[in-house]
């Protein structure tokens, strides 16, 4: 404990500010804008796909195509308009580096502006990062070691090419093609993402982490991971982004799938930081996200981890079938909504198999006027004997305008499972705030360890790096905003 | 002649439109230590929470200078800064917050008032390390979060720690004595000779002359309904020990 402060303050002190909010200037191809088949047999050739990846794309646009857009009862925004995205920017040439002096020094910038660690001593402090930059990924470090391992952590671009098997036998086999709406439509035109598989008895040394970042104007982004683990492995996976201003809506429709085989675990953690848009909620990030795993095997285990402070309109479950008979899954989440932020986020817990165990821990912070939704799906299938879940809902308002909702839905089919949901609603006392007022702190900055308080069990889900990170993100959303 | 540390001038102030602060004067220089006895709902806590800058409580009249400033311009955390500390009466919890990080924010605003660098990692721990044998307080209770689930002693106890870390120019202790057992009442009060120096000064709400065996005062005021009626020396309180405030309270009505 004592130690894991000393290394909490170690850290942040060697962390520089982290800021967002600008664009890198490097040459780019992009399509013309608009969807229809064509457009995805170009996209599907430029990336030099094999046929069956064609047929998926086009057997998913064809499904997008009779699909209707969802209404969220509590998501209000401009429908995006499809025709008038880009669907591939690419660097103009996207060779694989070998070393960081090869690699655009505009590109190092944005990277150095974002604290995005990419560099040295970062590799050396034991994270692989495999950056998503505009749809093509540019930066691979650390294949060797994980290659010894057989541990394989690529662009999926790659792993189509390099290992189809595995890609055609795992895509969609946790999000179905016609999914959803948003699924659907990823499918189609996804234009890259990541690709990890750990084999069987493997741990892996390493945090795998992978930086978003939205950079081409206008260019919606469809990344696509999938992760497997195989029998007895272990992974720990980050995935953070951040997005420059924008004038325009940028959309952003992710799918990630993840495979847990017997006796594996996967750690997924997320900080999230689109562009959320200006005080009036004008030109920030639409985030639509399906995210699923599935605990195929036995013992097997996934927990998500995510902290969300960025997107105009946030619209993401993180979802666990847990099949296998005692498998675990655990969803941590701290979502902060600012301003005309919205946010509609949740779990869903899918327990079939015998005595499998789940657990909830929701955090929802808003401010401003902003909404904050928590929707949670628990269910209990008829064969999930002895299977419990256990779901905490806190909410923490700051200023008397914003809103917070939790929708816990509950459909047990079996009377041998104890589900337990708890929620609470507090706001920011001003006993508190004076308490650290008479510390020397002020009032932007108590809030924020407040809030930083709050959200703690969820942060200490993330490894240590990764939550020094959230808390400046954290202190970041706050700024300005209260007093 | 030591230099004025803080000149209270006719103080009131009042909540909701009710005054509970009649008109205090009080002046306290470098190196004194003044106790301020009275009885429950006399305004001792009130005077405390004005001078932090509560700003629940309006300030009708009066003149505050503290340090050579005009204390009630400035904001609480401008007076913490500038070396007000408050060890609260009731201190209140600020969950999942750990003392370290609490502390570490608070001493980097401090130390940038006084334009100093923040402190490297291992300076900072060397410090807490100091001011918790100072004090003596346990790691068991500086790794937890800010007093979420501290026992009524623990509480005070964190509230001298956090004296001792933040080394203040006038601390102003809030019946930091009460729920104290002997053996901590002894080691809070060490603690707090230990800091006390020629330059700084204590302000020492209490109920009770057991805690003025401890720190001996220069200085003993009684506050009665808002006003300071009776000021004496350390046998002053004996003397209330002794008889309680009756005779105060009659002479002051008189
Ligand atoms: N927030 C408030 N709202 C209403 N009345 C208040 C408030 N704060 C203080 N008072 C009143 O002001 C008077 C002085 O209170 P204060 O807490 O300063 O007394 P005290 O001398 O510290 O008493 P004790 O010895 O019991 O701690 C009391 O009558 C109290 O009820
Ligand atoms: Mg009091």
């Amino acid at each position: 404990m004592a130690k894991q402060d000393d290394d909490i303050i170690l850290n942040e002190y060697s962390n520089k500010e982290y800021e967002a909010g600008f664009v890198t200037d490097i040459e780019t191809e992009v399509f013309e804008k608009g969807l229809n088949e064509d457009i995805i047999r170009r996209l599907s050739e430029k990336k030099g796909e094999p046929q069956f990846m064609l047929d998926f794309r086009l057997k998913a646009y064809r499904r997008w195509l009779e699909m209707e857009e969802p209404d969220w009862a509590l998501l209000e925004y401009e429908k995006p308009d499809f025709q008038a995205i880009s669907y591939y920017a690419a660097p103009k040439s996207a060779p694989k580096y070998n070393s960081l002096d090869e690699v655009d020094p505009e590109l190092i910038k944005t990277f150095e502006k974002l604290g995005i660690p990419l560099n040295e001593q970062k590799a050396l402090a034991g994270v692989a990062v495999d950056v998503v930059m505009d749809s093509v990924s540019v930066h691979t470090t650390f294949q060797e070691t994980l290659k010894e391992k057989g541990i394989i952590f690529c662009s999926i671009s790659e792993a189509i090419r390099e290992h189809p098997d595995l890609v055609e036998k795992y895509l969609a086999s946790v999000v179905p093609i016609g999914d959803n709406y948003y699924a659907a439509l990823n499918s189609a035109v996804f234009s890259d993402g990541s690709f990890a598989y750990i084999p069987k008895g493997v741990r892996c040394p390493m945090e795998l982490s992978t930086y978003f970042r939205i950079n081409q104007g206008n260019t919606g982004q469809f990344e696509r991971t999938l992760i497997i683990a195989d029998e007895g492995s272990y992974v720990s996976y980050l995935e953070g982004c951040t997005a420059p201003q924008r004038d325009e809506n940028q959309l952003h429709a992710a799918v990630v799938e993840i495979v847990v085989m017997k006796d594996a675990e996967v750690k997924y953690s997320t900080v999230q930081n689109w562009y959320p848009g200006d005080k009036n909620g004008k030109g920030g990030v639409y985030n639509f996200v399906t995210k699923r795993g599935i605990c195929k095997g036995d013992n097997s285990k996934l927990s998500w981890t995510q902290v969300e402070t960025g997107s105009a309109v946030t619209w993401k479950y993180p979802s666990t079938i847990l099949k296998g008979d005692n498998s675990v899954g655990e969803f941590y989440s701290v979502a902060v909504t600012n301003n005309h932020q919205q946010a509609d986020t949740g779990t869903k817990m899918i327990h079939i198999g015998k005595n499998t165990k789940s657990t909830i821990i929701s955090k929802g912070i808003s401010l401003g006027h902003s909404n904050n939704s928590y929707r949670g799906l628990v269910k209990i299938s008829a064969n999930a004997e002895n299977s419990r879940n256990f779901s905490q809902c806190d909410s923490l308002l700051i200023g008397d305008k914003c809103g917070a909702h939790t929708f816990p839905y509950i459909e047990s089919e079996n009377p041998t499972a104890i589900v337990e949901h708890e929620a609470t609603t507090s706001k920011v006392s001003e006993d508190e705030v004076f308490y650290c007022n008479q510390r020397g702190l002020d009032t932007e900055q108590a809030v924020s360890l407040i809030v930083n308080g709050f959200a703690k069990e969820v942060l200490n889900q993330l490894p240590m790096e990764f939550a020094v990170e959230a808390q400046k993100l954290l202190a970041l959303t706050l700024e300005g905003s209260v007093g | 002649m030591s230099k004025t540390l803080i000149k209270i001038e006719n103080l009131h102030a009042s909540i909701e439109g009710k005054e509970i602060l009649k008109g205090i004067n009080l002046e306290i220089k470098e190196g004194e230590v003044h106790a301020i006895m009275g009885p429950n709902g006399s305004g001792k806590s009130t005077l405390s929470a004005v001078l932090a800058g509560r700003d629940i409580y309006e300030v009708t009249e009066g003149k505050v200078t503290f340090n050579g400033k005009n204390l009630l311009e400035l904001a609480p955390e401008e007076r913490s800064r500038e070396g007000i500390f408050l060890a609260f009466q009731y201190p209140v919890e600020i969950k999942g917050v750990s003392i370290v990080n609490f502390m570490k924010a608070a001493l980097e605003q401090h130390r940038e008032h006084k334009g100093l660098e923040p402190l490297s990692p291992a300076e900072f721990l060397k410090l807490m390390k100091e001011k918790k044998e100072l004090v003596e307080i346990d790691s068991k209770l500086t790794n937890r979060a800010v007093n979420e689930g501290f026992s009524g002693g623990e509480k005070k106890k964190n509230e001298v720690f956090q004296m001792a870390m933040l080394d203040p120019k006038l601390a102003i202790l809030d019946e930091t004595d009460s729920g104290l057992d002997i053996d901590a009442l002894r080691i809070v009060a060490n603690g707090v000779n230990k800091l006390r120096n020629e330059h700084n000064g204590f302000m020492v709400i209490t109920h009770y002359q057991r805690l003025l065996d401890y720190i001996v005062p220069d200085v003993v005021h009684v506050l009665y309904d808002g006003r300071i009626v009776k000021t004496g020396g350390k046998e002053l309180a004996f003397e209330l020990e002794e008889k309680g405030y009756d005779w105060i309270k009659q002479e002051v009505e008189a």
